[in-house]
Formats: C-alpha cells, structure tokens, sequence
C-alpha cells in the first residue's frame, strides 16, 4: 500500500475526519495522554538534569551524523558484513522490495512475522511479500489490530491504531478473528498472545525496522515494550531489517542518548521495556538466533533533503512528539494526513520523499504555532521548515489553484483601489445579511465556507473602522 | 567467519556526498560533544543509593526486587520460585550457577538447563516453562533495567519465552543509567573483541498501551518478572 493513504483530495479528508466526533475524541485524549507522559518523564523528571541540555545533546549528535553519513553508513556496512551479515543499500522502495522478495524466494519462505516498522509501511512490503507467496504476520499489538481488521492504515507513528477504541477492536477481532471475549485491554492483549506466540516460532524469516544502526560495531538497536521483536529476531532462520538511510548513530555511546530522548519523548518512559541491540555473527550451534542476517539501507527519497534547508528533517527519529502536541493532528486526526507519517514531520517530511505533486498542500496543515519545534527532543525547526515547504509550493514546484490565485489577484486589485475598498467595506454587511443569524455567520459563501463550516463568524457591524476614525476625529476637535 | 556480502554501496555513498557538495569522505573523527548530561545522572552515587534507586525504578515497572545474600541465595531462589507457581523451570548454561553454589538446587525433573547440543528441544522447554532464570550482566538504576551479553550459552529465549523471568544480579553490577553499560560495549569494540551478538536491556514485563493508552502487562514476553539482588 506504501506511505500515501486514500485517494481522496487532501481538504475532502480533512472534511471527512472533521465529520468523525468518535475519532477525533479519540485524539484529543491520546495525545494529551500522551503529552502528560513525555513532560513527567523530560522537562518534570529532575533526576535527569537539564532536559534542554538532552534536546542539546541530541541535536549536535544527529547534525554531525547526517553531515558525515556516507562516512557512517560505509562503516556500519563494512562492520555488519564483516560479521557475516548482508547489507542492500536500496535507492527506491522497488528495489529494497525486489531483494527482499529475492531473499524469500531463495530461502523459499512462507510465513513471514514483523515487528513494528514505519518504513516498511512505506514501501509497501507486505504486499510485495505476499506477491511472492509468503504469509505475513504483523506482531506489535497495534499493527496486528490494523492487520485484522482488513484494509486499516495507521493515523500515528508510534501507536498507529490510536484511532480505534477497544469496543472497535473487539468487533474486529469478533468478526474476523473468532475472538467470544470483552473490550477489556487485558483480554484483548491475551488473545493476540494466544494468536501469535506458535505464530513467532513457525516463521521462516522476521523482519524488523530499525530505531537506530551502529556504525562502529554493525549493530541494529530495536526500541520495543511488546517482547515481539525478540521474538521475531529470534526464531526464525533469517533476519531482514529495513532502515532508512538516517537512522544510524557512530558509536555505542551516541546510541544511550538517542534511546533516551526516543523513549522520553515517544511513551514518557525512561527507556523501553525493551532495547535489542542485534550483530550479525551468531555460532553456528546457537538455537535462538537466525543463521542469516540481512540490512537493507533505504534512501527512497531521503536524498532529497540532503544539502538543502531540510536536512534537519533527517535528524528525525520518529518519537511522535511534535505529532502528540499539534492542534491540527488533534483536530483532523491521523488519516487526514494522506501519509503514513502524520502530523508536522509528517507534514515536513511526506512532501520530501513523495514530491509537492502528491504531498504539496500538507505543510498547510498547521497553524505555525511552533508547538512542534518546541517538542522535538533533536530540535528540527519543524514549523519554520513548514513554511519554506509552502514557499517551494507556491514559487517553485507546485502552482496555487486556480481559484485560489484569482481570489488573490482580485483582493489585490480591490485592496490597491481605495474606491473598490470602499465599496466593498460598505457593502460587506449588506451583502452577507441573508447568511447573518442571531449576530453571527455560521453557512458564509465562497471564502468562508471552510470557516464558517465548523464554527461561528461574527457578522461586519454597519460601522467600519474608517467611518468610526472619521467621527472620532470631528469629534475631538 | 565468512565474509558477509554489500550491495549498491559506491554509488548509493557517492551519491549522498554529491549532494551533500563534497566528495566521500574516507576518515571522520568524533567531535568532543559539547553536551552530555548523560555522565551527570547519579553522579555521585553511592552503591545503596543506586540499589535504591534500581528498587524504587524497578517496582515502578510491576518488577518485583528481592534483596539476599550469597548465603541466603538458595533459600531466597526457592521461596521465589515456589510464590510464582514453581516449575517447569528453564535456565541458562551459565558457570555462575556453580559459583554461586546453586546449581543443586536447580539440578531436578522440573528444571531444564539451556543445551545447544538439544537443538530446537530447548525452544520447546522454555516455551513450555513457567519461569525461567539467568544472571544479569549489569543493571540500571535509573530505569530498573537488565542488561543481558547474549551468546549460545545465554540463550535469549530464558529471558522471553516463559510467564515469569526471575534475574539473578549481584549487587555490584548496578551502574547509575544506560550510559555506563553502552559506554563499556563501546570500549569493547574499541578494543577489537567482538561483541555479544544480542545485547538486550530489558525492563520489568512485556507490556503494551496501545489499546486506549491502558497499559497492560504482559504482551507477547513474559508477564511477571522478579529481580534477586546479591549482595
């Protein structure tokens, strides 16, 4: 399916999500939830210091990696197929899927178990898999709830089935999974234990994403709560493990910062339930490790950013925090988006890798408020790459619509004509009194439509402000 | 070992250079960070404080800390196993169950002790096993973490397969936060040796929120988890 979700236009879903009261409950209190956590566990957490000096320390590491990342990656290479391993560095999602699909079919693969991935989200891999003739399993909680109930995309980065609540996924689970239980979490969560646990031990390849690849020792470090990434990294024979080109950090000791600021940041926990740190080159008598290890490095559009002023947005490391304080995401909800990254860096880096063509009107979908920048625990200048991105789309790339640059022209013409002016404030309370109920507009034509759609516009009073300064004068002197 | 293989590497790198304006680059030193306060946490702690602070972190995670000493071990271990339900038990093939002289105590029928010769048999066992038990290489204070190097030996599958793991650490082993044990892994790499091919920090149960942000214990690892502190 890859990262672009739904066909429609992008203001047709914002109407769409903006008609869903349930869903965008549902956001409200996961991301206030979810914001509570992250500031007990950074800014409110003493115990660690200066949370502005992590955010500090974070930066300086991602911006020094990403200036030097051909050096990183070369390294992290090199180290991961000295131990054995097989690297694939993949310019497209075509050709990160065409080896993947090449590795099943050596190896002659049938069911295939995931641990959470975004970016094999992006590129599609499971339907890329499933046209081989291989059966895929998603384990983490969430995307197993996605999976089961059909054709379900995910509405946030790190908890992508946010959108669904538990009497949701108990119809789901009901209806297709043979499920006779409550909406209680506890048994929710007890049958897809039940489902997966023989699911884990009967693969025959595990695939996982990556937070973060060690360059000096050829290392990949899974950050997880489920357990399910151990499982999947430990039964089946073969290991493939997908990352974007930018998730990799020099040394073991830039590693403890970035799982620390992940962590926090991500689910307000002081590290994950889990932190797996893989390196190919297991014994050949070792029971409970795959026997084959491959790494696919994936650009897929990263590139793009390289060089230009949205580098930074490759410091990211997909903690969800701007996401979780974002006014727009609270509003419009996840799937609104048309991507599989949400929110601000969904909004800043969905046009980077997929071009203003498909993605150029979401740097919109902000108010500019700067929330996000003041999240982030790498400091991208989120709101400030959001306006270079609606700068490239208007001068560059992109064409404002055609009604759109005829408004434009018109206001210009009239705002530049101090008769047109005139008129126009004159006429305004004339013109609008057919929409004016009660004091107010809550149905206004044209302009204010998507205005007027969701909330009240007071009706222009009969004074203007230029025939008020007029009086205010005559009546001073 | 042999050689692993490395595909498309030359022009996906010089490709990243060129648009990052310069040619590849062949050698690249760290720089002194300017920040890191990572080294500032616990400082100046003294062994009881970080068990503290490790008691406090772990509990706080639904990890139960049961704090012995050598002598006590056995005694401690077997009252352990039986409060969370007794065996079929699986551990690790690891020397310092002698060591710590409680081997006999888990040399029975319920008890399986990890054997690469068995092959998948082993799987199975801990599939099945109720508890499982192992040595935590080193511990974290501030997040009531377990750190496990592991190998053939030390199999991964004690740690996750059965319904309680129970870690065995001694008291020295805690350090104030993650910074200490990646610090040493990094020293480790340094210094030529290979590393462990799974290192794995483990907290307190498997757990998930991601159905309504509850969160609920147990997920796919195991669903109690019991810390024996060794003075």
């Amino acid at each position: 399916m890859g990262m672009k979700i739904g066909d429609k236009p992008f203001f047709d879903r914002v109407d769409d999500a903006l008609e869903n009261d349930f869903m965008r409950n549902a956001m409200a209190s996961a991301q206030d939830r979810l914001r509570d956590k992250k500031l007990d566990a950074t800014e409110r957490d003493d115990q660690i210091g200066d949370w502005e000096e992590w955010r500090n320390a974070g930066e300086e590491i991602r911006r020094h990696t990403l200036e030097n990342l051909d050096y990183y990656l070369d390294q992290l290479s090199e180290n991961f197929a000295a131990k054995g391993g097989h690297v694939y560095f993949a310019k497209t999602a075509e050709d990160a899927n065409h080896y993947i699909q090449e590795v099943a079919k050596e190896k002659n693969a049938k069911k295939v178990t995931k641990s959470k991935s975004m970016v094999t989200e992006e590129i599609g891999l499971n339907e890329a898999l499933e046209d081989v003739g291989c059966h895929v399993d998603e384990t983490d909680l969430a995307e197993y709830i996605l999976q089961v109930g059909g054709n379900d995309r995910p509405s946030h980065i790190v908890v992508p089935s946010l959108h669904q609540n538990k009497e949701q996924i108990r119809d789901t689970f009901q209806e297709k999974a043979g499920y006779t239980g409550t909406e209680e979490p506890r048994e929710l969560t007890a049958f897809a234990r039940s489902q997966l646990r023989d699911v884990f031990l009967e693969a025959d390849i595990g695939i996982t994403g990556c937070n973060f690849a060690v360059a000096e020792s050829g290392s990949i470090s899974l950050a997880t709560n489920e357990g399910n990434a151990n499982m999947v990294t430990s039964y089946p024979d073969t290991q493939i493990t997908v990352m974007g080109m930018e998730r990799l950090v020099p040394t073991w000791d830039e590693l403890d910062v970035l799982i620390n600021l992940l962590s926090r940041s991500s689910v307000g926990q002081n590290i994950t339930t889990y932190v797996t740190n893989l390196t190919p080159g297991v014994e050949e008598d070792c029971v409970d490790a795959p026997k084959e290890f491959h790494l696919v490095i994936l650009d897929a559009g990263r590139s793009n950013a390289l060089g230009t002023e949205f580098q930074s947005a490759l410091h990211c490391i997909r903690c969800a925090a701007c996401v979780n304080v974002c006014p727009v995401y609270r509003q419009i909800g996840g799937h609104a988006y048309g991507s599989i990254y949400q929110g601000p860096i969904g909004a800043v880096l969905s046009p980077i890798l997929g071009g203003y063509e498909e993605y150029g009107e979401l740097p919109y979908a902000s108010s500019l408020c700067a929330a996000c920048t003041e999240a982030c625990p790498v400091k991208i200048p989120l709101h400030e790459q959001l306006i270079r991105h609606r700068e490239n789309y208007v001068a560059k790339q992109g064409k404002p619509k055609t009604g759109e640059k005829m408004a434009m022209k018109a206001f210009g013409v009239g705002a530049s004509t101090p008769s047109l002016f005139q008129m126009a404030v004159k006429g305004a309370p004339t013109f609008l009194k057919p929409f004016v109920k009660d004091g107010s507009i809550s149905n206004g034509p044209g302009p204010m439509k998507p205005w007027t759609s969701i909330r009240e516009l007071p009706a222009p009073g009969n004074d203007n402000f230029r025939t008020w300064f007029k009086e205010h004068k005559r009546g001073r002197k | 070992m042999a050689k692993g293989t490395i595909h498309n590497k030359d022009v996906f790198l010089s490709e990243i250079a060129g648009k990052l304006g310069r040619e590849r680059k062949k050698d690249v030193s760290l720089p002194e960070w300017q920040h890191q306060p990572q080294w500032k946490v616990y400082k100046n702690a003294s062994p009881d404080d970080l068990l503290a602070t490790f008691r406090q972190r772990s509990q706080a995670k639904d990890a139960e800390v049961v704090e012995t000493d050598q002598a006590k071990l056995m005694e401690t271990l077997q009252k352990v196993v039986e409060e969370y339900g007794g065996g079929p038990i699986v551990t690790t093939n690891d020397d310092r169950f002698a060591e710590y002289e409680i081997k006999d105590v888990l040399d029975n029928d319920h008890t399986h002790r990890w054997d690469t010769a068995l092959g998948a048999d082993n799987i199975e066992k801990a599939n099945a096993a109720n508890i499982g038990i192992f040595f935590g290489d080193i511990a974290l204070a501030e997040s009531g973490t377990i750190v496990q190097f592991n190998d053939k030996d030390i199999a991964r599958s004690v740690s996750l397969l059965p319904i309680t793991y129970i870690a065995i650490l001694p008291k020295s082993s805690i350090v104030p936060r993650m910074t200490q044990a990646t610090h040493e892994v990094h020293k480790q790499v340094e210094s030529g040796k290979d590393i462990a091919t799974c290192i794995n920090f483990i907290s307190g149960p498997s757990n998930s929120a991601d159905i309504e942000m509850d969160i609920v214990v147990g997920v796919h690892g195991p669903v109690n988890a019991v810390y024996v502190v060794v003075e």
